[in-house]
């Protein structure tokens, strides 16, 4: 068995990584807090850290979509079936074992099959439902769209408001399995040092 | 390296971010941006200052005058139409149509949940009329029946503060040596056990535009007594600070009542019997030709009144659906002066040993028992209650059936008001209940003789069968002989008492699951548990709680089969 690294993680990805963290982190917990699962945090600084936070990750996806589709690392998301099973049996039983993992990223092929699927879950549900659910919001409270008769009052709203929440939601389960993750590399803190460095190290 | 990128980066997008918010505040704020700031000096600071006039000059109110109507007549001998103006306005009518519901309104012709009503009683109530009638207490004259000359000026417009109309004189002052009648003392003005005719002429040479304390003389004093009935209206802003009221603040603008209820021709703007909930397009400002009055706080602070601060837009935002009296009120009865919440005439009628109308207080000194009226309660910094109101009330007639809603109880004004009228803002209310006779026959509430100087009056008798009988006879309604007691429900918009800023509700006194607007429909509140759908909560923690299981899970094994493997090797 030898290590093998390889430079995967350029310097625009691990900022946009890790600034990306910290801004679902606040809205995260901002957004629990004007949901009223806790108390405590003033309101409204809550809602003004949810506002800024939510621009600040709104600025970042444009820089992030525009970087994809500049660089075309959006290939990296594109589905593939490729070791689909073996990766799967090895997160449900080979990875108990020790064995290695079937994958092998490269520059080229960051992601395996299923890390691409769940990326592609991510970007193309998620993210976009809590990006239009939370423009609309901003849309029809802060009445930038005046002739915005489904706004007006409350049903409108409620129903943006709801897939907001649904969009939350989603996004801690996406949180709390993605962190778990990022500990199954060849060491436990492998994965996080290639986010961290962009040197990810695999076994061949 | 990429720590510094972050660092950097970082810094651009928080500028960014605070450039958006701003951005929003200069396209939303009005044409009255800088107008408040503009204000001192340009308006009516406070009694007396806008009149060229000193009228201890005049010779015709040197007196002595030996009837208040001779003042008046001294009075309109100049201002030839003041008498007449004054006999237009509901001060002197007590009754009009309300547009909107094409109903009379007025004293006149509603119920209160307070005394009830006027009728039968006018000869007491009357000390609050702009009028003088005649002083057997028992001989109403109608008001269109009045001369000119019967007219109150002095009550609005006298500034010594020592005038005083007395109870069952119909509105005059003293006009002999009188006994103060018992539990009456506040309104005769005096501590003593008598009153002494008045020196009219004194009156007549102090007068000006009205003060606070002349609109006060009555209005604070609605309900039979200090703070009795408005709840954000009581003796406490005479000269009220700036945390009691900002615009009346005697160290800062210090208005008046008429610096919003501005008058033209005698008659004043502003009523509760019917506002504009939504006022729009009315700003009043010189040289802006409007309809509107400053009575509504909009006319000068616009419909984005909130500047100058990265959340101004989101404070902006709430006016399309809030009252400003919602959050600028926060609570009412403020001013150290306690407000009557609570009112059961179904207790009154108790005597105390002596034979005098029994009387219980607590140790504050606040009434929780008069024979004459019943049990009491009282609060103060009072929470308002909240309802969508679009500035229509439909008030309940003498003679009206009553028709209590499913928790048994009569409203005498409800009010009308939805989300999706357009018409409508949530505004801040004082609830008064009473429990009050009917006619368990006829179905109607009562109209009652409560104060008079005979026996049929309940205050001497305590006989409510005698007190109906004459009271709904004064009415010119059936009465049927059996009466009972009916719960009623007054709603009082809220509107004085404006608190500075940063005395405004916080956010999470609504944004939360029990807070101010728990159960307020039509909107979705963020933060109000009663807003968000229960599968779909439901559905998102156990999502949460599998994922946080699973990943737990499969760590433990990880960890489990590493450790064993690690054992095993060794």
């Amino acid at each position: 068995m030898t290590i093998e690294r390889a430079y995967l993680f350029k310097r625009f990805e691990r900022f946009w990584h890790w600034s990306q963290a910290a801004l679902v982190f606040i809205l995260l917990a901002s957004g629990l807090r004007l949901h009223g699962v806790y108390g405590g945090l003033h309101f409204l600084t809550a809602l003004r850290l949810h506002l800024y936070a939510a621009w600040g990750v709104s600025l970042l996806w444009v820089f992030a979509i525009f970087w994809h589709f500049t660089t075309g690392e959006w290939k990296q998301y594109v589905p593939t079936r490729n070791k689909i099973g073996a990766v799967a049996r090895h997160y449900a039983w080979g990875m108990f074992l020790g064995e290695h993992h079937p994958h092998h990223p490269t520059p080229q092929h960051k992601q395996n099959a299923l890390q691409r699927l769940a990326y592609l879950w991510l970007k193309l549900m998620i993210n976009p439902l809590l990006w239009i659910s939370g423009i609309l919001l901003l849309l029809a409270t802060y009445n930038w769209l005046p002739a915005a008769a489904w706004a007006a009052p409350g049903r409108g709203i409620a129903l943006a408001a709801w897939a907001h929440t649904a969009g939350a939601y989603l996004m801690m389960v996406f949180v709390i399995v993605h962190i778990y993750l990022a500990t199954t590399g060849v060491t436990p803190l492998a994965h996080i040092e290639a986010m961290i460095t962009g040197w990810e190290a695999s076994e061949k | 390296m990429w720590m510094r990128l972050l660092v950097v980066a970082g810094l651009h997008l928080g500028l960014a971010a605070l450039g958006a918010p701003s951005a929003l505040a200069n396209t939303t704020a009005g044409p009255q941006a800088g107008l408040l700031q503009s204000w001192n000096g340009v308006l009516p600071q406070s009694r007396g200052r806008w009149t060229p006039v000193d009228h201890k000059a005049f010779k015709e109110l040197a007196g002595p005058f030996k009837t208040p109507e001779a003042v008046t007549r001294a009075c309109i001998g100049c201002h030839t139409q003041a008498a007449r103006q004054v006999k237009t306005t509901i001060h002197w009518t007590w009754s009009k149509r309300d547009p909107a519901t094409g109903r009379m309104v007025g004293k006149k012709n509603v119920f209160n949940t307070f005394c009830a009503n006027i009728t039968s009683n006018e000869q007491f109530c009357t000390m609050c009329h702009v009028g003088y009638g005649d002083t057997d207490p028992n001989k109403f004259v109608p008001f269109e029946a009045r001369a000119d000359d019967h007219v109150d000026c002095l009550v609005c417009h006298e500034q010594t503060g020592d005038y005083h109309k007395i109870p069952f004189l119909g509105g005059n002052p003293a006009p002999r040596h009188m006994m103060v009648r018992p539990g009456c003392a506040e309104f005769y003005g005096t501590d003593k056990a008598y009153v002494d005719p008045p020196d009219l002429a004194k009156f007549a040479q102090s007068v000006t535009a009205p003060s606070r304390q002349n609109c006060g003389g009555c209005h604070f004093y609605g309900g039979g007594g200090d703070g009795v009935k408005h709840g954000d209206l009581d003796t406490s802003l005479i000269a009220p600070s700036h945390a009691l009221d900002v615009h009346m603040d005697v160290k800062g603008l210090n208005f008046t009542c008429e610096t919003c209820h501005i008058t033209s021709d005698h008659a004043l703007t502003g009523g509760h019997y019917h506002l504009d909930a939504k006022p729009e397009n009315i700003t009043y400002q010189r040289g802006n030709p409007h309809g509107g009055d400053p009575v509504a706080c909009r006319s000068c602070h616009g419909d984005a009144p909130h500047k100058g601060r990265d959340f101004s837009p989101t404070l902006n935002m709430h006016t399309a659906s809030l009252a400003c009296q919602t959050c600028h009120i926060p609570e009412f009865a403020r001013g150290k002066v306690p407000t009557k919440m609570t009112w059961d005439y179904a207790s009154a009628g108790k005597f105390a040993p002596n034979g005098t109308p029994l009387t219980i207080d607590d140790k504050r000194g606040d009434n929780l028992y008069w024979g004459v009226k019943g049990d009491f309660t009282w609060g103060r910094n009072v929470v308002p209650a909240y309802r969508w109101f679009n500035g229509t009330e439909r008030w309940m007639n003498m003679g009206d059936k009553l028709a209590p809603g499913a928790d048994g109880v009569a409203e005498v004004n409800s009010i009308e008001g939805s989300p999706t009228d357009g018409k409508s803002r949530i505004w801040p209310f004082k609830i008064m209940k009473n429990n009050q006779p009917y006619d368990t026959v006829n179905n109607t509430l009562a109209v009652f003789h409560s104060f008079g100087l005979d026996d049929d009056a309940f205050a001497m008798s305590g006989n409510w069968q005698k007190a109906i009988a004459a009271g709904m006879k004064a009415a010119g309604l059936p009465y049927s002989g059996q009466y009972g007691f009916m719960h009623t429900r007054m709603y009082w918009p809220i509107t004085h008492m404006v608190a500075p800023a940063k005395d405004a509700v916080p956010c999470g006194q609504c944004h939360t699951g029990n807070g101010r607007l728990a159960g307020v429909p039509g909107l979705y509140l963020p933060g109000r548990g009663s807003d968000h759908l229960p599968w779909l909560e439901t559905l998102g923690k156990l999502a949460v709680l599998l994922s946080l299981i699973g990943v737990l899970g499969h760590a433990g094994i990880r960890i489990l089969l590493w450790l064993r493997r690690r054992g095993g090797k060794r």
